[in-house]
């Protein structure tokens, strides 16, 4: 019988506020986290709006504003990319909300305890700054924390020294898909028994002139909502142009479900089907009908144990982009079969924009959340659909349902799918 | 020389976030103010940008107290 994992704690830096009731009351309240961007020049770049982390020092009013002070010094933070400091700050949030404290508990507890948190790109902001260094002071200049602040798997590293987690140390790379894969591979680790408890997710920092001009450069981008930002994401409808930037972590602590409830740790849900696919069709488009996309999520279906009627929402990857949205309605259409017309489905990047990395992450423990309140988040800004379909697809409201599971889909340049389903546990 | 000291003194509390006092001319950056090798390269680099100075990597490696790197600024601004 295979080891069954359970999700015990969550974290969350997300642009729609910092901490996992705030930005989940946020996400279902229909409160989006654009706005334009002020801290960096965009004159000449044809998007000027992203989805920044608010931050204590902008917003120093809201109490879901994310303090760099409140996890480490200015001195620390300065030398490590933030996107490992959003990456630790959900980790600590999670860890603390699952009661798991390794460094008290001793060197079994130790040992038995791994991180698997990943990045799309990783210290783009700390390589960006360190290429002008180099190039207008020249090589003396560097600064010995370049490496150590903008390698993607600093973010597991850094989380582990904090935390004393000397189990398995690992850290995921797919794009777009990094936090579903994260979280999927981390809740294999604990299923063949490398370790009772995992730290997993992706935390993403790229809102800088290099992400969002490389971006654009792609034609991958939001252009045509500068003066309007809380409407630029907006899945599935038909005036959307591109997606709109992210930033932030999610981190989830995985538990081996007897550990858990030997300790009485509190279960959001089981982690009960994990599939993955590659397109191997082009390096940023999605393969026709979404065919790689339906081929991770039925193998996430197949390997659950669950049945397709026990599915009652889908968090989307629904970028906004114009091609993307409609193959994916398709996949899961056909997925779904007669049951589509019973399912929910909602994009959150319609109010978080996508957090590339981190977004598998954050849209998991969203669909956690859902399955704990029987309530499926909105997608905003869906005016007119563009495709017609028989899924409810949720538009601008929060709604109710009532269902055993809930999947995430997450898909990344490369032609690399991911699908995570989670379930209540009686 | 006393004006080396005490800019020296200042980046050193800066860098390594330690307290004042601890920053006397024998303490030692990495056995007294808790700095890692890591540290110590930062901070020569930052000797090096605040007194306009080269210091090179054999240099470098002998400045491991607050009064070596005193005494080879000091020599070097002289």
């Amino acid at each position: 019988m295979r080891r069954r994992v359970v999700v015990t704690g969550l974290g969350l830096v997300t642009p729609v506020g910092c901490g996992v009731e705030a930005a989940w009351q946020n996400i279902l309240a229909g409160r989006s986290g654009a706005r334009k961007i002020t801290n960096f020049d965009v004159s000449d770049i044809a998007c000027k709006i992203a989805a920044p982390v608010p931050r204590k020092s902008e917003f120093p009013d809201r109490a879901d504003a994310f303090d760099p002070d409140s996890v480490m010094s200015a001195r620390d933070a300065k030398r490590i990319d933030d996107f490992i400091l959003y990456s630790i700050a959900a980790a600590d949030q999670a860890l603390a909300d699952a009661n798991w404290a390794p460094n008290d508990l001793g060197e079994e507890a130790q040992y038995r305890t791994g991180v698997m948190l990943g990045s799309g790109i990783g210290g783009l902001q700390t390589t960006y700054e360190a290429s002008i260094t180099l190039h207008e002071k020249g090589p003396r200049r560097l600064s010995p924390f370049v490496i150590p602040a903008m390698l993607i798997n600093l973010a597991s590293g850094q989380t582990s020294i904090r935390h004393g987690l000397k189990g398995p140390n690992h850290a995921v790379v797919t794009a777009c898909a990094t936090g579903a894969h994260a979280i999927g591979d981390a809740g294999r680790l604990i299923m063949h028994g490398d370790a009772d408890v995992m730290v997993a997710g992706g935390g993403e920092a790229a809102i800088n002139r290099l992400g969002i001009a490389s971006f654009v450069a792609c034609r991958a981008m939001t252009t045509g909502f500068n003066d309007t930002p809380e409407k630029a994401s907006r899945p599935y409808d038909k005036d959307r142009d591109g997606f709109l930037m992210g930033e932030g972590a999610g981190a989830v602590v995985l538990e081996e479900y007897e550990h858990a409830k030997a300790r009485g740790a509190t279960i959001y849900a089981e982690l009960c089907g994990y599939g993955l696919s590659g397109d191997a069709f082009h390096i940023t488009s999605p393969a026709p009908e979404g065919e790689g996309g339906y081929r991770a999520m039925k193998a996430a279906l197949g390997n659950s144990g669950l049945k397709v009627s026990d599915i009652g929402y889908v968090n989307a990857h629904g970028t906004s982009t114009p091609m993307g949205d409609e193959l994916e309605i398709k996949a899961v259409e056909k997925l779904l079969g007669d049951h589509a017309s019973n399912v929910l489905m909602s994009s959150t990047k319609s109010a978080t924009g996508h957090l590339l990395g981190a977004a598998g992450a954050i849209e998991s423990i969203f669909s956690i959340l859902a399955l704990r309140d029987g309530m499926a988040p909105p997608t905003l800004n869906l005016d007119n659909p563009s495709v017609e379909t028989s899924l409810d697809l949720v538009p601008h409201k929060a709604k109710p349902f009532n269902a055993k599971a809930a999947m995430s889909n997450s898909f990344g340049f490369g032609g690399t799918n991911a699908a995570v389903i989670f379930a209540k546990v009686d | 020389m006393s004006d080396v000291l005490a800019r020296v003194k200042k980046m050193v509390v800066e860098h390594l976030d330690v307290e004042e006092e601890k920053v006397t001319g024998n303490a030692h950056f990495i056995d007294d103010l808790g700095a890692d090798s890591l540290d110590n390269v930062e901070l020569v680099m930052a000797f090096e940008e605040e007194f306009d100075i080269e210091i090179p990597d054999d240099a470098a490696e002998h400045i491991q107290t607050v009064g070596d790197a005193v005494k080879f600024i000091s020599e070097k601004v002289g």
